[in-house]
């Protein structure tokens, strides 16, 4: 995976782009970006999430701080009920703290609509899920151009083969999802992700649903985009997923119980 | 979300689900193609009835009234010199001709049978007002008029009576009427009864050999110079007799005049209101198809929530998952409008070509498709598209991520 884009590793304006055209969205980002190596990317203060459900309230996250920099590579951990969700959704833009303050590169999105929130999505987040969540009937290449659709971009077929060749599924373009091995639509889904050159690179269990090998091949791939510059969160409770991460969180009850930045990274063997 | 990818995505929702499109199609394409077949039903009616009226639709009659008026002067008869004076085009330049007519029952004897007739007395001019035509020998003419001959014209029926099927074989036979011998000169073409029981004669052969009345007569056609002059010949002629008959009050006239004319507005309005209430009748199979994409729609929307929630996470907006489903539900309807359309206009079209072989009654009905119509029930189909699509669209917009994503 040498092959992933070797942007980003410019100190300054984290909008400089080698692989991916330049268009709309991307120019605001060099107005809207303060950071450079190593600011803040996501600043989570004191975020509380309460659910209601009917009678019962359900406090799943409970004073959360967190700050994640740019370029880190961040695995949060914690077993089902920990609020490790709850706060992927709110990471990723997804839903809204009950109470707290959340920064995305800059930007307070604790209290936006809708509407700026799905924005927010369209321009910074790149997600992957555990259950890949490519559109069924759709093939590979526009299953990846369909950020660009959202974010108004005309011309996209050009960028949505270059981020499949990146993945390696330079020859499954015209593939539809249900023709591809769970691997391989894992790939698409880090393509689809890729292709508008996000800030933060969400993963929610990533390699919960795939094979050893093909996971094995998905967190190279992350680890290559990580190396590459882009910042990565991966939700998971495999231990051998988060030893992968420069730093891992462990929650526990809607609480961040450890915070602990590793060393040496462990290779993954294929 | 641009258009051309909405289109896309909204093709291939269709396609996914191709029987449950059909069906649901089905219900806009009935309901379209019924109000377009009735409308044109109703519009192939009005034309050819209008058709056939159209070259009578400048004839005015004219009649004496029935009875006294009670306290009022006796009644007037019509006599040849209120013909003149309708003549006269100093006037009234909107009438082209009055023929004067005097008829009643008389029994008709040929060789062997008897034909209780209508026999009616008249000038040369009436056939060819009458919009009838000859199927064997010729009318009588002016100088048969002058005259005073003996001749008489045979409707088909009385010729069919009196000398069988072929009405060459009444030309130069003689019939007798009122104990007087005429020679049978002509037969004229079948209009249907009652006006192929009739007996044409000379005007003045009529007053002398059979009814007698000296210069009476009871019935006028009066000619409007056109169609569009048949008010104004009307009133002509009202404004000329009610001179001559010295009547000041409307209600004391002592003739009628009737026109065709208004008797076919008459006729037209009712087939307009009609022909509405019938297509009224088969749009409400258009909102049975309304409630049918409704329907549909919301079980797409469920259907793909899930993909809902993963175009929300990847960067929809409300407004684009609303526009997709909007333009999934417009070209459902729009689709079926359009089928419903060709449908519509194909069986009115095959209906057309069809019903004339069945007969001349038949022919009557031949449906002829209207434009407004056509225009009218697709832009209620796209109108149905955008309603029917509106409610689950907007669920679909509304739904949050996270649960969408959630959703197995």
């Amino acid at each position: 995976m040498g092959d992933v884009p070797s942007c980003r590793k410019v100190p300054i304006g984290r909008s400089v782009r080698c692989c991916l055209p330049d268009t709309g969205p991307y120019a605001i980002r060099l107005i809207g970006g303060i950071g450079g190596w190593g600011a803040s990317m996501i600043q989570i203060e004191d975020v509380t999430k309460v659910y209601r459900m009917g009678k019962v309230e359900v406090r799943a996250l409970e004073s959360v701080d967190l700050t994640i920099d740019d370029g880190e590579f961040v695995a949060i951990m914690g077993p089902s009920g920990s609020g490790k969700t709850t706060l992927m959704n709110i990471v990723g833009c997804l839903d809204v703290p009950t109470s707290g303050r959340y920064l995305l590169d800059g930007t307070d999105v604790s209290r936006l609509s809708d509407n700026r929130l799905a924005k927010i999505r369209s321009r910074k987040i790149g997600f992957v899920f555990q259950s890949f969540n490519l559109v069924a009937r759709t093939s590979a290449i526009r299953n990846v151009e369909l950020p660009l659709v959202y974010a108004g971009v005309r011309i996209r077929r050009h960028a949505a083969r270059v981020a499949l060749e990146q993945v390696g599924l330079g020859d499954r373009l015209k593939h539809m999802p249900n023709e591809l091995s769970g691997g391989q639509q894992q790939r698409v889904a880090i393509a689809r992700a890729l292709i508008n050159d996000p800030v933060l690179l969400l993963a929610d269990e990533p390699t919960g649903n795939l094979d050893t090998a093909a996971s094995a091949e998905i967190l190279k791939i992350l680890g290559a985009l990580n190396d590459a510059g882009r910042t990565v969160v991966i939700i998971t409770h495999e231990e051998e997923v988060a030893r992968f991460a420069k730093r891992i969180v462990r929650m526990r009850d809607g609480r961040i119980v450890s915070d602990q930045a590793q060393r040496i990274r462990t290779e993954v063997s294929a | 979300m641009n258009l051309g990818e909405a289109l896309r995505v909204a093709l291939r929702g269709l396609r996914a689900n191709r029987l449950r499109s059909a069906l649901t199609m089905l219900g806009i394409i009935i309901g379209v193609a019924s109000v377009i077949l009735l409308v044109a039903l109703g519009n192939g009616v009005q034309t050819s009835v209008n058709e056939k009226i159209q070259p009578l639709a400048n004839l005015i009659t004219v009649v004496p009234s029935v009875g006294n008026v009670p306290g009022g002067a006796p009644p007037k008869d019509l006599i040849d010199a209120d013909v003149a004076a309708l003549q006269d085009k100093t006037l009234s330049r909107d009438i082209a001709a009055v023929i004067p007519a005097t008829s009643g029952k008389a029994l008709v004897d040929g060789d062997a049978y008897r034909y209780r007739a209508n026999v009616v007395g008249t000038t040369e001019q009436w056939l060819e007002v009458n919009n009838q035509d000859m199927s064997a020998g010729a009318f009588f003419d002016e100088a048969q008029v002058r005259s005073t001959a003996r001749v008489v014209v045979l409707g088909s029926a009385v010729a069919n009576y009196l000398y069988g099927d072929d009405p060459a074989a009444a030309l130069g036979k003689p019939v007798r009427i009122n104990r007087q011998t005429f020679r049978v000169i002509g037969v004229m073409q079948s209009v249907g009864e009652p006006g192929d029981g009739v007996v044409a004669m000379p005007l003045p052969t009529v007053r002398r050999y059979i009814f007698g009345g000296g210069d009476k007569i009871n019935q006028m056609i009066v000619q409007a110079s056109d169609a569009n002059a048949v008010p104004a010949a009307e009133n002509d002629v009202i404004r000329i007799l009610s001179e001559r008959h010295r009547i000041k009050d409307s209600a004391n006239r002592d003739f009628e005049v009737q026109s065709l004319r208004s008797r076919l507005d008459t006729f037209n309005q009712i087939l307009r209101i009609l022909t509405l209430f019938t297509a009224a009748v088969a749009a409400i199979s258009l909102v049975v198809g309304a409630i049918g994409v409704l329907n549909i729609m919301l079980v797409s929307v469920t259907e793909r929530t899930r993909e809902i929630g993963i175009r929300k996470a990847i960067g929809a907006t409300r407004r684009a998952i609303l526009e997709q489903f909007l333009i999934e539900s417009l070209l459902l309807a729009g689709l079926g409008g359009l089928i419903g359309v060709l449908v519509g206009v194909g069986l009115s079209v095959l209906g057309a070509n069809v019903a004339p072989s069945f007969g001349p009654t038949f022919a009557t009905f031949a449906p002829s498709v209207t434009i407004p119509s056509v225009i009218l029930s697709f832009a209620i189909s796209l109108a149905i598209g955008l309603v029917a699509g509106g409610y689950p669209a907007n669920r679909a917009a509304r739904l949050r991520p996270i649960e969408a994503l959630r959703y197995q």
